[in-house]
């Protein structure tokens, strides 16, 4: 499945929703998205990634991108991530810096 | 604002765009829009840098440095516009093939970087290379962007350790241990609260550089079983981490998630040493495949015959040149690094005797690179820990050229508990030395030079030690002409496993003694994974070839010899909360600040009169907590007895201070839960005069 980006500004909140294959050949898309993100000024990010299959490791540094772009007052959430993509996130480390939810729950993301 | 000039494009070839390379540092690094390349060789007559797409047997181009980018005996070559996540690179190096002068280039060789953070080629432990690629161990590219946050090296006083040696993939990878991925860096976070509970506060990982399991693999002659290079010890690249120990490797993320390791390590309060193998790499000898050194610099890198052949002080095949100043370099460049972007706390050096031989192969007075060492302010604070003897016989247990900063792997200590515990004669006195940190050896260096320890990966486990006399290691297909024989190993009455209940009642009573022994000796007491559940190898005492059950953690131990691994729980913590057993100094066998005892005491079965002769089985010590830490400290009083005779023997027990009473702490012949009590739970001694000691054991008191 090809793969696709997208952002949606919510209450300070960056919306970015991913789906499909995150690899080396995508990952600029990604990374140019958590860019775009930054420069509308985000207080958040919450990255939706229920139908994202497959995070290759070009897609994980962007991770890393990300939350050295967004800087360390800003939390970045991942919100229903798949096993094949929560465990190399969790194994190499990444999860310290990131929050975790199984759905969005704009109620305690958007409280910014 | 206008950027820097330095960054530009000056050359191009075929397309890709470059310029001079920064000569320094070594290897590969990323640059502003680029990639600097830089390598040194001192016979080579040129070199090529060579890039491929990831995993791709052909090469994307080749792009030889030009004349104006080497300098003295380096290259140096800056590659813009790179993709450098989806790169793999190597070198070509062209110079003489005169193997009796000692240079061996070879231009049909692709070679990999000696200073490569990440080679790919065995990402996933055990999946079958393709034994025809051209370039098998392939350099890549590594951004060190891992968030340590807080992190540094834990820094705990060396006498303060206690040390658990390890395998990274054995210690997860049996069915039984219930990790997500076993076998892994990951799956040794998993079982972190696992270290905790045991309360070792250091571990020691075999090697986690990268290697091939696949060198010299080899179907078994007596099964089907695969012989394969599980123990590690030999070295493909010497700053990339093993894919094959990560999760995953498979995406590249090994240098991540063995960070993340370290980093949760930590922030339990465990240190991480790494064994490192300096002496020789998986090149091996003039048979072995290139890698990378052989084609570079063969005559730099190696300690080679003046035929041109290699020397073998390490019983593998070749000798690393430790003491040319160019490998200098890079052990030192490479074990900065590992402290430096891996934070890891020490360093045991493998057969580090050979570290100190010169470029002839001839012992050095004092090796500079084992001074270097030593002084450098990047590694000033790391453990350095040398195995000290090499395959070529030079033994340096006790002489091991130190700087004040040098620790050993004591192998008399092994030796001596092993003979003393089985009732050897002749041994309370060499045991004495042993136990107050072996001042014989160490007379200037103090009790923190001396790492003790009963078994270690190299030889028996625990179990093994008390049940078999002679080594079984017929399945690793030598013969049984490999691994130790001198084991002072004994089997309490029956070679190999046995239902017999004396006898295994008394194997068990052997391991806690050597426990408790181990940890209330000074120095710096050392585990080996595994021994505190009682795990067997089945009388195999060199289990380097097996990626088995039989060399794994087998977690249903933890259960099944649950009141063993309470024993050692408890003697571990024992040993933690008293600092009397752990001085930085020697002790000297004086009253030195007026307590009316000496800090350690010499009794027998007779209180002050120690039996010394020949023919003694009964050893006992008294140490004095008001002498803990030359004064500094507070503690119990500690009496520990000791009776390896086979009968059971009263010992008379020194008198304490007056208001003081001697307290049960361990009884080696009392069943479980009554052979060790937790802190602060230790019943009065109904009878505080004498104790009666059951044959072989142990029993520690402590007066308060």
């Amino acid at each position: 499945m090809a793969f696709e980006s997208t952002l949606e500004m919510s209450n300070g909140v960056a919306k970015i929703t991913l789906s499909g294959e995150l690899d080396a050949g995508s990952a600029p898309q990604f990374k140019s998205t958590v860019e775009e993100a930054a420069g509308q000024g985000a207080k958040r990010i919450a990255l939706i990634v229920p139908d994202l299959e497959y995070i290759s490791s070009a897609g994980l540094r962007v991770l890393v991108f990300a939350r050295q772009k967004m800087g360390k007052g800003i939390d970045i959430y991942l919100i229903g991530a798949q096993d094949q993509i929560l465990d190399p996130i969790k194994q190499s480390g990444l999860l310290h810096s990131l929050y975790t939810a199984e759905t969005y729950d704009a109620s305690t993301i958007e409280t910014v | 604002m206008i950027s820097r000039i330095d960054t530009h494009p000056t050359h191009e070839y075929k397309g890709y765009k470059l310029r001079a390379g920064k000569l320094q540092p070594f290897g590969a690094t990323l640059v502003p829009d680029g990639v600097n390349f830089s390598v040194f060789s001192m016979h080579a007559t040129s070199c090529t840098l060579l890039l491929f797409n990831k995993g791709a047997n052909e090469p994307l181009i080749e792009i030889p440095f030009l004349d104006q980018f080497r300098i003295g005996n380096v290259y140096a070559m800056t590659v813009f516009d790179l993709p450098y996540e989806n790169i793999d690179y190597g070198f070509r190096f062209d110079g003489p093939w005169e193997p009796e002068n000692g240079h061996r280039f070879d231009n049909t060789k692709i070679l990999s970087d000696p200073y490569a953070k990440v080679i790919s080629g065995r990402d996933v432990w055990g999946r079958t290379p393709d034994w025809d690629k051209p370039y098998p161990y392939r350099s890549r590219l590594v951004i060190d962007d891992f968030d340590w946050e807080d992190d540094r090296p834990v820094e705990i006083p060396i006498e303060d350790l206690v040390i658990y040696e390890m395998h990274v993939r054995g210690f997860t990878k049996h069915e039984s241990s219930g990790v997500h991925v076993r076998g892994t860096f990951d799956g040794l976070r998993e079982k972190i609260p696992y270290l905790v509970s045991l309360g070792v506060n250091c571990v020691e990982l075999m090697p986690v550089y990268e290697f091939d399991e696949f060198e010299h693999s080899k179907r078994s002659p007596d099964s089907d079983e695969l012989l394969m290079n599980y123990w590690g010890y030999s070295t493909v690249g010497f700053f990339a981490p093993k894919a094959g120990y990560a999760a995953t490797g498979k995406f590249g993320m090994q240098v991540d998630e063995l960070k993340n390791l370290i980093k949760e390590l930590h922030a339990n309060k465990i240190e991480v040493m790494l064994d490192v193998v300096f002496n020789h790499t998986a090149e091996g000898n003039e048979r072995g495949p290139y890698i990378s050194f052989r084609g570079i610099d063969n005559k730099t890198y190696y300690i080679l015959t003046p035929e041109g052949y290699y020397y073998n002080f390490s019983g593998t095949g070749n000798t690393l040149n430790c003491n040319n100043p160019i490998v200098r370099g890079l052990v030192l460049d490479c074990l900065r690094y590992w402290a430096s972007e891996y934070h890891v706390d020490g360093f045991r050096f493998d057969l580090a005797s050979i570290l100190g031989r010169d470029q002839f192969g001839a012992p050095l007075s004092n090796p500079p690179l084992l001074e270097q060492l030593a002084y450098d302010p990047i590694l000033a604070k790391c453990k350095l820990i040398a195995e000290a003897w090499d395959a070529g016989g030079l033994y340096q247990v006790g002489s091991f050229p130190a700087y004040g900063r040098w620790a050993e792997w004591n192998g008399k200590y092994r030796d001596s508990i092993r003979r003393f515990i089985k009732g050897d004669k002749d041994l309370v006195g060499d045991m004495a030395q042993r136990i107050m940190g072996s001042p014989d050896l160490y007379a200037t260096r103090g009790p923190t030079a001396s790492i003790n320890f009963a078994c270690c990966h190299d030889g028996f486990t625990l179990m093994d030690l008390v049940s078999y006399n002679e080594k079984h290691n017929w399945n690793n297909g030598e013969n049984n002409n490999d691994g130790a024989n001198d084991n002072h190993s004994w089997n309490c009455g029956w070679e190999g496993e046995t239902d017999n209940p004396d006898i295994n009642a008394l194997r068990f009573r052997q391991i806690r003694n050597v426990a408790s022994i181990l940890m209330t000796s000074q120095g710096i007491p050392m585990i080996l994974m595994g021994d505190e559940v009682g795990h067997t190898q089945l009388g195999n005492n060199n289990m380097y070839c097996h990626d088995t059950e039989t060399n794994w953690f087998d977690w249903r131990l933890t259960e099944k010899n649950a009141d063993l691994l309470r024993f050692f729980q408890h003697i571990i913590a024992f040993r933690r909360a008293h600092p009397v057993l752990r001085n930085r100094y020697h002790l000297s066998q004086s009253d030195y600040i007026g307590s009316g005892y000496p800090d350690i005491s010499w009794h027998g079965t007779q209180a002050w009169n120690p039996d010394w002769s020949a023919n003694s089985t009964a050893l006992a010590f008294m140490l004095c907590g008001k002498h803990a830490r030359g004064g500094q400290a507070q503690d119990d009083y500690i009496y520990v007895a000791m009776n390896t005779y086979h009968d059971a023997l009263w010992f008379n027990i020194p008198q304490l201070p007056a208001g003081m009473q001697w307290h049960m702490s361990v009884n080696t012949s009392m069943p479980s839960p009554q052979d060790i009590w937790a802190l602060g739970d230790e019943p009065v001694l109904g009878e505080q005069q004498n104790i009666l000691l059951g044959n072989h054991s142990v029993v520690i008191l402590v007066g308060r």
